[in-house]
């Protein structure tokens, strides 16, 4: 199972940077925001963490207080990213656009 | 997994799907046209990673996660729309950082949680890379926001303590030492690295901040077992190692130089055998944007040169000039941002426009402080995007164009960088304005970059030198024709 893991993240690695090679100089600030949104998605690692410590008999209040606190984080990442992504590339207009 | 909802199929089946999502959204992103919607695909699949999260998890109940989504939501929302384009780069290194932390601290609580070996390593690698990324994006934000010093800071023995720190850290991970202490060395080694790093040097650092804030999560994810974070982290690891690789080669500089510190003085003195190794061997120049904002930046300086700024181009007066050229390129540089003239430059290519002639914008790959960031400076103020163009893609242009205007760049431009070899900056692609018929220059000063290496573009008989704050040397030209 695990190696399938590692297995997933090299293929993926690879696959992202074929399709991201595309991508115009002209955006890679979008390029770059976006994909800090994306490295948000450790929110449903943060998420996953959390619920499986909540649900146990015994449960540590400070892995709760650090897992909320790694979904504060996470959100502002994902919510931010996406944000300033779309406010960024509403400006990219082509002459006579408006 | 236990406590889950979905069986470990149907996780698998909606998480390829979420991915091939993913990267559909990264597909339309090579088009400015699609990139919206290309957004908007990827914001929906991680919206929907986390309902089936919470839903898997059965957590939907729970009022601490809730809360905990709304905060940060609410928090980044606001910052969202608040931002100016400019700060975008300390801003998206800001969130880089938050995207480390979040990973490790889902690394300490699946450490805490680790019922193998295996997670319990992995879930130790990404508390270490989630570390030195956030510590790395706060430094890295300091500095691009002010609060800290710009220049590199070395400490005495900096590169001994680098490897240490390095060495130490891999021992904590691979003998199992309490998180905490591998936690802070992590840490350090971030603010170690980060502080080293000089203002040009930041668009690479960011890419490289950004990748690791991918890789930081899909290795936490490899620790808690999630195959669609696994997944999207690879992918985000990918892009900014490429954008990093982008940026090394416009710089003309090695990423282990950054890292490791080489300086800007060793390159400085020779470095005869990197001419054949071309453009992205050479471990140099970096700085050369530096060059130009530093320029800009020290508003102290302005009044030394005044006097000799006239070198008049065959006594043409530059109203005259502006009105003979039928095709123009206007080449903008950080020190354009710093001085916020990009209005001026906008209502300078309108007026030229209006009077029939071509107008173009040139854009050097390391123009401001992080990958593209001149695009959507020039893009915030309505100049339309097909009228920018990548070096590659213009530098031809050069001989047959009649006027060059040069904004607020210095060393992005110097065609020393052809030809005078040894100098810090030689072998870095530079823009050819020095081809074109006429260019003007409105410079902050004429000093040489930060490189050190004279601009031999100042003293050509066919450049105007117009010194001092862009805006209102631009708006001189407006007003000259």
């Amino acid at each position: 199972m695990q190696y399938i893991l590692i297995g997933v993240f090299v293929v993926s690695a690879i696959v992202g940077y074929f399709i991201i090679n595309n991508v115009p100089t002209l955006l890679h600030t979008p390029l770059m925001s976006g994909m800090n949104a994306l490295s948000g998605i450790t929110v449903i690692g943060a998420l996953a963490v959390t619920a499986a410590e909540m649900h146990k008999a015994g449960y540590s209040k400070l892995s709760i207080v650090i897992g909320a606190v790694a979904i504060v984080l996470a959100m502002i990442n994902v919510a931010g990213g996406f944000g300033i992504t779309a406010r960024m590339l509403k400006m990219f207009k082509k002459k006579g656009d408006d | 997994m236990t406590g889950t909802v979905l069986s470990a199929t149907s996780f698998y089946i909606i998480s390829g799907a979420l991915v091939l999502g993913v990267l559909l959204g990264l597909i339309l992103m090579s088009k400015p046209e699609k990139a919206r919607l290309g957004n908007a695909l990827s914001a929906a699949c991680t919206l929907i990673a986390i309902a089936v999260t919470m839903y898997n998890y059965q957590i939907l109940p729970s009022k601490i996660i809730w809360a905990s989504i709304a905060v940060g939501t609410v928090i980044s929302l606001i910052a969202a729309a608040k931002v100016k384009m400019i700060q975008m780069p300390q801003v998206v290194a800001l969130l880089n950082g938050f995207g480390g932390l979040a990973s490790a601290l889902v690394a300490i609580v699946s450490v805490f949680q680790a019922e193998d070996k295996f997670s319990s390593y992995t879930a130790a690698v990404a508390l270490v890379i989630g570390f030195v990324t956030f510590t790395g994006s706060l430094v890295a934000a300091g500095k691009l926001h002010k609060l800290l010093p710009q220049k590199p800071v070395v400490i005495p023995a900096h590169t001994v303590i680098v490897v240490l720190l390095i060495i130490a850290t891999v021992v904590c991970v691979i003998f199992n030492a309490p998180i905490w202490v591998t936690a802070i060395l992590a840490a350090a080694f971030g603010i170690i690295f980060a502080i080293r790093v000089g203002g040009a040097d930041m668009p690479i650092t960011i890419s490289l901040l950004n990748s690791l804030s991918g890789v930081a999560g899909g290795i936490a994810g490899i620790a808690v077992g999630n195959v669609l974070l696994v997944a999207i982290g690879g992918i985000v690891g990918a892009s900014g190692l490429l954008l990093t690789r982008v940026m090394c080669k416009a710089m003309n500089r090695k990423l282990t130089g950054i890292l490791l510190g080489s300086k800007l003085g060793t390159a400085k003195k020779e470095e005869p055998t990197a001419k054949a190794e071309a453009e992205e061997e050479e471990p140099k120049a970096a700085e050369e944007t530096e060059a130009v904002e530093e320029a800009e930046e020290e508003t102290a300086e302005e009044e030394a040169q005044e006097d000799e700024k006239e070198a008049p181009a065959e006594e043409l007066s530059v109203g005259q000039i502006l009105t003979q050229a039928k095709n123009v390129i206007i080449i903008p540089g950080y020190g354009m941002a710093l001085a916020q003239a990009q209005s001026q430059v906008k209502e300078l290519s309108d007026k030229l426009e209006a009077q029939g002639k071509e107008v173009r914008f040139a854009i050097h790959p390391v123009a401001g402080r992080m990958p593209g960031h001149m695009n959507v400076l020039l893009c915030e103020v309505d100049i339309p995007y097909d009228k920018l163009y990548e070096m590659d893609n213009i530098n031809g242009d050069f001989a047959d164009c009649d006027l060059v205007i040069i904004v607020g760049a210095s060393d992005v431009v110097n065609p020393a960088a052809n030809t005078a070899e040894g100098t810090p900056i030689y072998g870095m692609p530079v823009l050819n304005a020095a081809d074109a018929k006429r260019i003007i220059v409105c410079n902050f000063d004429e000093k040489p970059g930060y490189a050190g290496v004279p601009n031999p573009l100042y003293t050509n008989p066919k450049t105007v030198m117009k010194l001092g704050d862009a805006k209102e040397t631009v708006a001189e030209l407006i007003a000259a024709f």
